[in-house]
């Protein structure tokens, strides 16, 4: 590399620093953040720094020793805040079920008397090392799977060994599969609709084009939410949609199209299908004028022409669309909160229940993860496949 | 021949029909003099435009629209534009395509995932419930936009313009001041104008970052279609379209104006 051409990409570096500065700080760091918090666990490493040292040498299947009791005891007494001991009963009982009372009559216990207490008279329990063997998993490690075991249905153990959760317990699978189909069955509608669009558009020219692309642009520069707003006032009992089917006589009464999955994928179509259309139209565009009618004049009848040369052409268009609409589906929240039932709802509204309503932020942070990881290697592969595209060009 | 042309007549018709009649259909029930939002219409009347621009609510959410999607544009331009002039080489090195990419992400990341970082992130240190907050957090999905528009037009900026200034005796922010950026201004405007966009209809970001205080337009629309639907929803949909729709005209003459020019 010579001189100028180093100063040149020098001088490019520092154009570029401020907003990769920028978007390191404000973009990646959250983004960090929430993935830390899907694997932290800092509680009882927290609320029980004594006993944390304590348990260090021990080999977690004799029975407890005395050194550790005397510990739990005094760190115990020190938590005063009623938090931090709420948020270590919680961490402790998701281990092993029986800490909830275990821990309320050792709290009081310790508190009404000073001195040494004798935790095996207190509760048997505390002689069962399953018991110890939680709080010393608990209290040595800031890091946990719990939450990224959780948020595809499974958990550890008593002996560590991961299992699947019991049926009840969870249901991260069933929303997990729910916004696969959801965004595949938009997927499919939009090439339904978006191919045969597309090639109408690319097969017109002059205004009737400027027409079909305009329809395809204006819906994409309007707001998201307005044209939610639109299909929810549309979609009611008593919307447009509904009179006019009544008044035709096809339904004696509303047909429910609100509060369903049909509203939903009817509504998500309609907002992406403008990504759809444009992939396919910009390769269909690139594909010389003169091939179908060479097809023609070599003898293949319009259909075969058709199936033969312009669809495969447009294949690469129609992956590009695929792409980016599902990917952009997966990730959809506005659209199925405000239209959808409670049995419509994705992966990002169950992301937010965690983090707005339950304050659960591991749960959120493994959930995000899934969700981050899915549509980061859906991009990667859209990215590989136009930059492909671009060299050929 | 003539059932293919009919068939796309008809597929075409209809896929237009799909596209926009939903746009359309809400604008007239903006006008309605009832509170529900159905056809047909019993009386017309102004009282939601009045309700969207007096009432408490309404009125605050719009101000805060106004200046955080002000505050957004100024600082997703400023670095959207300088980001773009380190980018505008067609040959990228591996760092710079990297950088490229990077600037690009934001529009990628689902909204819900980087809300849940940003809220983590910005309470620990008060940024939640600020203004500045929800305009860094609306910069950060805006700025890709500003990015790829200034990029379009730097690319096409023939570099003789500019080779032809500094030969000339003028120092490099010269150059920079009276050619590259105005050559590159309406790829600026229109970075702008999408970051302003941008920021008017983010929701996601806003209900993870925003606290009462700084209650969006769209976030106040989110919550009323979520609560109590009432036609001030129509009203605020009718600005929102009739704003797109100038924005999209306004668009077309700077890039009118561009074409005249080059």
């Amino acid at each position: 590399m010579n001189a100028p051409r180093l100063s040149k990409q020098v001088i490019s570096l520092v154009l570029v620093a401020p907003l990769l500065l920028f978007l390191v700080v404000f973009f990646a760091f959250p983004l960090v953040t929430m993935m830390k918090s899907a694997v932290s666990d800092p509680v009882a490493a927290r609320a029980l720094p004594a006993t944390a040292r304590a348990v260090a040498g021990w080999d977690r299947v004799s029975p407890p020793t005395e050194a550790m009791k005397t510990a739990f005891v005094a760190d115990i007494r020190q938590i005063n805040d009623d938090q931090l001991f709420g948020d270590l009963v919680r961490r402790l009982n998701s281990a092993k079920s029986g800490f909830r009372t275990l821990m309320t009559k050792t709290r009081a216990a310790a508190s009404n008397a000073a001195g040494t207490i004798d935790l095996i008279a207190l509760d048997k329990r505390w002689a069962d090392p399953s018991y110890w063997q939680a709080v010393s998993v608990a209290a040595s490690s800031s890091i946990t799977d719990r939450n990224l075991l959780a948020a595809v249905d499974l958990q550890r153990d008593a002996s560590g060994a991961i299992t699947a959760l019991a049926a009840d317990a969870s249901a991260n699978k069933t929303i997990m599969l729910r916004t696969f189909v959801m965004a595949l069955t938009v997927t499919v509608a939009c090439v339904l609709i978006g191919l045969p669009f597309a090639m109408i558009a690319a097969s017109l020219d002059g205004w009737k084009r400027q027409l079909l692309l305009g329809a395809v642009l204006l819906p994409l520069w309007t707001s998201l939410l307005v044209r939610t707003a639109a299909w929810f006032i549309l979609l009611q009992d008593t919307g447009l949609i509904n009179s006019a089917l009544m008044q035709l006589g096809l339904t004696s009464g509303p047909v429910p199209l609100i509060f369903n999955r049909t509203g939903v994928i009817i509504a998500m179509t309609h907002v992406l299908l403008p990504f759809m259309v444009l992939p396919i139209f910009s390769v269909l565009i690139g594909i010389p004028k003169n091939l179908m009618p060479a097809a023609a004049s070599l003898g293949a009848h319009p259909v075969r022409a058709f199936w033969a040369v312009l669809l495969p052409l447009s294949l690469r268009g129609v992956v590009s669309g695929s792409l980016l609409v599902f990917m952009s589906a997966l990730g959809y929240y506005i659209t199925p909160a405000l239209i959808g039932g409670a049995k419509d709802q994705m992966i990002s509204s169950v992301i937010a229940y965690y983090a707005t309503g339950a304050a659960n932020w591991g749960m959120a942070g493994a959930l995000g993860l899934v969700l981050l990881s899915a549509t980061l290697i859906l991009y990667a592969v859209y990215l590989r496949l136009s930059s492909e595209r671009e060299a050929r060009a | 021949m003539n059932v293919l042309r009919f068939s796309k007549l008809v597929f075409g018709s209809a896929t237009v029909f799909f596209l926009i009649a939903p746009l359309i259909a809400i604008l007239p029930l903006a006008f309605t003099d009832s509170v529900f939002l159905n056809y047909p219409i019993p009386g017309y009347s102004t009282r939601w435009f009045e309700e969207l621009f007096t009432a408490g609510v309404w009125q605050r959410s719009i101000i805060n629209s106004l200046i955080i999607g002000c505050g957004t544009t100024v600082l997703a331009t400023v670095l959207g534009t300088v980001g773009a002039l380190g980018l505008r080489d067609r040959q990228l090195s591996l760092a710079l395509a990297t950088i490229k990419t990077i600037f690009l992400l934001p529009m990628v990341v689902p909204a819900v995932v980087l809300g849940v970082g940003m809220q983590l992130m910005f309470a620990r240190y008060g940024l939640t419930n600020t203004y500045l907050g929800v305009i860094i957090a609306h910069t950060v999905v805006a700025v890709p936009f500003v990015v790829v528009n200034v990029l379009a037009v730097l690319q096409g900026i023939d570099r003789r313009l500019e080779q032809a200034a500094a030969s000339l005796g003028a120092a490099p922010v010269t150059v920079l001041k009276q050619v590259t950026l105005p050559l590159a201004l309406p790829g600026i405007v229109s970075g702008a104008v999408f970051a302003f966009a941008t920021s008017l209809d983010e929701v996601v970001l806003t209900l993870f970052v925003a606290g009462p205080n700084q209650r969006t337009l769209a976030r106040q629309m989110f919550s009323t279609i979520r609560e109590n639907i009432s036609p001030a929803i129509a009203a605020a949909a009718f600005v929102f379209i009739v704003g797109t729709v100038l924005i999209a005209v306004v668009l077309n003459f700077s890039r009118g104006t561009k074409q005249a020019n080059g």
